[in-house]
């Protein structure tokens, strides 16, 4: 692996565990432990996995004036979501807009009391940073946080985070909360990308392998790689930025308009205001031109990203497939990919090509198996 | 005797028909598999050219004739369950079985000493 690949703080933790590194955003990560791929998948669904996240980006945005308010009035003008209406110890998931209505990178939202907590994608995190630091800097300031971030997915996790901090439990979906955990202050929210239960858990980069060993020593969790993170986040219909959301798609034919409020929407009292708010109001009132859809092909063959998608056997490409491959808890394939609207509906039968052959596959609902959120 | 191929293949020759398949090295790096696609009985291969394709839940990987010749048996067992072939590569997890076109085309592969050291 090239010197230039940098390490989370849990690098020593994953070759202790025996994990096989693989160059991912700039990082040295885990792609998978011993017990591998589709035992790890299932282990997440069934008990808990304990997964590195730390190569992802977190950034507080700090009001100059004292008043958060005034922070998340700013983030407003970059993103289609409620900040302002976001109430202390809660989060929301948001969407960076360019002027063209592309999506630059998804992130979390978390209100701080003091301050606003921002989750970001390792491959972005940079640009966002400059973005953010351009756009913000007179009303914030922007910190990026060097801190570890872990998260603990499935239906143990609950019990076994409760285990180190008895108060998670009383913490619902999308719940933020500080904490003490093995001796550090952790900023603890609920929630994560797998469909499950569960809880991300931002700590100084000196506390995450007390932390990661501590959560191990309960025998339902397992060390999880970034190969079980795809197959997870791909079964519960989640965008993975760079694969089925770009700056040359948009929220609205991604499938993400749930993620922008009426308050924002027109007619709303914080109508637009954001990037590309002409376009997106636009396409919310006349529905997209394509649409992001699950995929379920009828044969055994994954059907990966990039391939072609069709209408019939012998017609021009219609679309693409932007994330496949298997589904370990249906133990199938599935894919998620781009179709013109008036192909979208689940039942539609296309096709995909894959070594020359045109294979069929039929839209699907999203997501692929229930979430597992703890909502009440 | 069992010979190997830089593209981590093994063939194991009886006459002029070997067996082939993955080695333990290749199985482990690919991970656990979920699809297997073999070639037809009967398919005119050519070294070199994709013959099968193995894939884990993350990736599809191509697995080249190491030899020309023609596919006399398959593997069906494999194909209906590709775990089969992660857990004896080298064994009950074959993959096909192929006539060579010529039988010296074997000489130039790897013994197993010497597969072990390449595969390090």
């Amino acid at each position: 692996m090239s010197p230039d690949v940098a390490r989370t703080p849990l690098h020593a933790f994953h070759l202790r565990h025996g994990g096989r590194m693989v160059p991912f955003a700039g990082y040295a990560m885990p792609v998978q432990y011993p017990a591998g791929l589709l035992k790890e998948h299932l282990h997440t669904r069934s008990g808990a996995g304990l997964f590195d996240v730390s190569h992802m980006g977190q950034i507080r945005l700090t009001p100059r004036s004292g008043d958060v308010d005034d922070a998340a009035r700013a983030l407003e003008t970059l993103l289609p979501i409620d900040v302002l209406g976001l109430t202390p110890g809660r989060q929301r998931y948001g969407l960076l807009l360019d002027a063209s209505g592309g999506i630059r990178d998804d992130l979390m939202v978390a209100h701080c009391g003091d301050s606003l907590f921002l989750v970001v994608n390792a491959a972005n995190k940079v640009a966002d940073e400059a973005y953010l630091r351009a756009h913000l800097s007179d009303v914030c300031t922007v910190t990026v946080l060097a801190r570890a971030l872990v998260a603990l997915q499935g239906p143990g996790a609950e019990a076994a985070l409760a285990r180190l901090a008895p108060e998670v439990v009383g913490m619902r979906f999308m719940d933020v909360r500080m904490l003490g955990l093995v001796g550090a202050s952790a900023f603890v929210t609920r929630s994560g990308y797998t469909g499950e239960d569960g809880f991300e858990i931002s700590v100084p980069e000196d506390r995450a392998e007390a932390l990661a060993e501590a959560l191990l020593a309960d025998t339902t969790v397992l060390p999880i790689g970034l190969g079980a993170r795809d197959s997870l986040r791909l079964e519960a219909g989640l965008c993975l930025h760079g694969n089925d959301i770009d700056p040359g798609t948009d929220p609205v034919e991604a499938g993400l308009s749930w993620a922008i409020p009426k308050v924002r929407r027109r007619g709303g009292a914080r109508a637009g205001g954001f990037p590309g708010a002409a376009r997106i109001l636009d396409a919310l009132e006349s529905g997209p031109a394509r649409r992001r859809v699950g995929l379920r092909p009828e044969g055994p063959t994954p059907v990966r990203a990039g391939a072609p998608l069709f209408a019939d056997e012998t017609g021009d490409a219609i679309g693409q497939v932007t994330s496949g491959g298997f589904g370990p808890s249906l133990q199938a394939p599935i894919a998620m990919g781009y179709l013109p609207a008036a192909l979208g509906a689940p039942g539609t039968r296309v096709f995909a090509e894959v070594r020359g052959k045109r294979l069929p596959l039929v839209v699907s609902g999203l997501p692929f198996v229930p979430a597992g959120f703890k909502r009440a | 005797m069992r010979k190997f191929t830089d593209e981590h293949e093994w063939l194991d020759c009886a006459g002029d028909v070997a067996t082939v398949g993955i080695t333990t090295h290749a199985a482990e790096q690919l991970g656990d598999l979920v699809f297997i696609e073999l070639p037809k009985v009967g398919a005119k291969l050519t070294k070199g050219e994709a013959a099968a394709v193995v894939e884990s839940v993350k990736a599809a990987s191509d697995v080249y004739a190491p030899v020309s010749g023609e596919v006399t048996e398959v593997n069906d067992a494999a194909v209906a369950d590709p775990s089969s072939v992660g857990a004896d590569p080298q064994g009950a997890g074959w993959l096909y079985r192929i006539r060579l076109d010529d039988p010296a085309s074997l000489d130039g592969l790897m013994d197993e000493a010497a597969y072990a050291d390449f595969a390090k």
